[in-house]
């Protein structure tokens, strides 16, 4: 077999297999309640550590780009919520800033 | 009809929550198009990464790999590391999952990105599965038609744009997580714990990649089980 579809086959399994596994494993109705409470933190921890450190290098060339597109995207979304405005927002924010660098 | 205008409520909620993906994935897809294609993988090959693997990061990374002669079995086993985190990820929405997905469960799972997830756990009502699936086929057209598309047409736009792009998915997960970190100052310190220990843990440099993140989230929320909500509204 052609070696990069092997590659690819293999990344798919051992990537969906860990994505799929879990439902099998977890039913919300019998879980122990501390079982329970640490599933429901790993969204906000997740997301902890998806945002911090990635969101200030998502611009290599001009890390203060990030920081502005970031910092933008916490103080509207703490003023005023949603979400497309901040995602649009920073992305102006970044281009704008790479432009006149 | 009630449950026909139902249905349609939740497929355009899931539009609409799937717009701020689509924009992010788009740029990071077409750029790894164009850098498939400078790997000397086929059109075909690299719509299959797109389509079958599922998972940015480790695409570029087996990119990477490729391109320096690295093996199949150390490519594979990099990208389990890499995205052992989507483990954790489905449990938490396993358990959050409340209707009767059995049918669709491999469909949904397969869908499970970092951002669909953040998406579905924050949501104010629960998720259904019209939502769900509505919101993960957007993401991953985006992802898949991204891909097709900077094979083919990547090298004529022009730079700044893609380099714009990739702060949409940071500011979407910033936006997400705002409002709960409003609500409770307790989740605050358990989201600044988390960046934390995993901007710590890249600098020592001592885990195989993938797994700061993995780490970061096992002891953050196992912290936050113990010392920050002993009986609070996580429980519902």
């Amino acid at each position: 077999m052609n070696k990069i579809i092997l590659i690819i086959l293999g990344m798919t399994l051992v990537t969906y297999i860990p994505r799929l596994l879990p439902f099998f494993i977890v039913s919300s109705s019998k879980l122990p309640k501390k079982v329970n409470r640490f599933l429901k933190l790993i969204p906000y921890t997740a997301l902890g550590a998806l945002i911090i450190p990635g969101a200030f290098t998502a611009v290599p060339q001009m890390p203060l780009a990030a920081v502005f597109g970031a910092g933008f995207a916490l103080v509207y979304s703490w003023l005023r919520g949603g979400i497309i405005v901040p995602v649009f927002g920073s992305v102006l924010i970044v281009f704008f800033m790479l432009l006149i660098r | 009809m009630e449950f026909q205008s139902h249905k349609y409520s939740q497929f355009k909620s899931g539009i609409t929550a799937g717009i701020p993906i689509m924009v992010g994935y788009l740029p990071i897809a077409i750029a790894f198009g164009m850098l498939a294609k400078t790997t000397g993988i086929t059109m075909l090959q690299s719509f299959m990464f797109s389509a079958f693997v599922y998972a940015g990061a480790s695409q570029f990374m087996a990119l990477n790999m490729i391109a320096v002669g690295v093996g199949a079995g150390e490519i594979i086993l990099a990208t389990l590391l890499v995205n052992f985190r989507h483990f954790l990820m489905s449990a938490s929405l396993a358990a959050k999952i409340k209707e009767d997905i059995k049918k669709y469960v491999p469909f949904i799972a397969f869908g499970n990105t970092d951002e669909v997830f953040s998406i579905i756990s924050l949501k104010d009502e629960e998720p259904t599965k019209v939502f769900m699936l509505t919101l993960e086929l957007a993401a991953y057209t985006s992802w898949v038609g991204g891909t097709v598309l900077g094979y083919f047409v990547g090298e004529m736009l022009p730079s700044v744009i893609g380099d714009s792009m990739p702060i949409a998915l940071y500011a979407m997960f910033i936006a997400i997580l705002t409002p709960e970190v409003k609500k409770s100052i307790k989740v605050a310190v358990l989201v600044i714990l988390s960046g934390a220990l995993n901007t710590l843990l890249g600098y020592l440099n001592a885990l195989p990649s993938g797994w700061n993140m993995i780490a970061a989230i096992l002891i953050s929320s196992t912290i936050g089980v113990y010392f920050f909500l002993k009986e609070d509204e996580v429980d519902e």
